[in-house]
């Protein structure tokens, strides 16, 4: 029996592979440094009652965890670009938007140090789940 | 309401970005001024507006919630577009989406009366119990 026959052990198996978790990973590290650099301004609500608009912009603006948010987000968005130029949209499309759900559950218990206590890992399963089924 | 902003504006902003580049002529690097003017037409102009209007609530949103709540209790967008292809657009919707739909509508409904918060929660854990949940 050939090994390199099996899907598993194929190639293509991996690169398929590889491009999905650059878009999940990019994805969850920008989201969780976005989240982290707005837990550090604080309720964007109150800056704009105390300082308006403009100071609430300044808030976000003036943030260097903002910034680097945003370009994972980025990186993200091209890295997808790149996977559905190379992988089918029926593959690509439930793959990283459901994993992307369970990915961020882990990095906010991980890195935000969040309370992701069994009733949002039930959900996040559900949820993994049903946008699979969705986006299918 | 920021989290209904949240929850609306993203999957509609996609709609409408979708139905605006699909309507327009094919687009190619070698006319890099036509992607510009795409942004111009109605729909995919309308598209923009939302997914600005997603991205100011969503920071808003993280500035007093969980990641891992905001992403968990606004998933109910994605299945908003399916019930608006099924009740508006009279498109067909598979018994598998559906089924995406109600996994979803579980997973929301499991985490969105849980606390936002992961230090409010425990505030309220030990002073005031019935107020969980006030800031959503």
């Amino acid at each position: 029996m050939n090994l390199t026959s099996l899907p598993v052990l194929s190639a293509g198996f991996w690169a398929a592979a590889a491009m999905i978790a650059a878009v999940v990973l990019s994805s969850t590290a920008g989201e969780v440094l976005t989240a982290a650099a707005m837990k550090s301004i604080g309720d964007l609500d109150k800056i704009r009652a105390h300082s308006g608009l403009k100071g609430a912009i300044r808030a976000v603006l003036t943030s260097p965890l903002f910034f680097a948010g945003v370009f994972f987000m980025a990186v993200a968005f091209f890295a997808l670009l790149f996977t559905l130029n190379h992988l089918k949209l029926g593959l690509a499309g439930p793959a990283t938007a459901s994993l992307t759900v369970f990915t961020n559950a882990l990095a906010a218990k991980l890195f935000l140090k969040e309370n992701v206590d069994r009733r949002r890992w039930t959900a996040a399963v559900l949820i993994c789940v049903g946008v699979y089924f969705l986006a299918h | 309401m920021i989290l209904i902003l949240v929850a609306v504006c993203a999957p509609l902003g996609n709609t409408c970005l979708a139905k605006g580049m699909t309507s327009l002529p094919e687009l190619t690097l070698a006319h890099p001024l036509a992607l510009f003017a795409a942004a111009f037409t109605p729909w995919v102009a309308l598209g923009i507006a939302l997914l600005i209007g997603f991205f100011a609530s969503y920071l808003t949103a993280l500035s007093w919630a969980d990641l891992s709540y905001v992403m968990l209790a606004t998933a109910w967008g994605n299945m908003l577009v399916e019930l608006l292809a099924h009740f508006c657009l009279h498109e067909t919707v598979s018994y598998q989406r559906w089924l995406g739909v109600v996994l979803i509508t579980l997973g929301v409904a499991l985490v969105a009366p849980g606390p936002s918060h992961t230090i409010q929660a425990a505030i309220h854990d030990h002073a005031a119990p019935a107020e969980k949940g006030a800031q959503q």
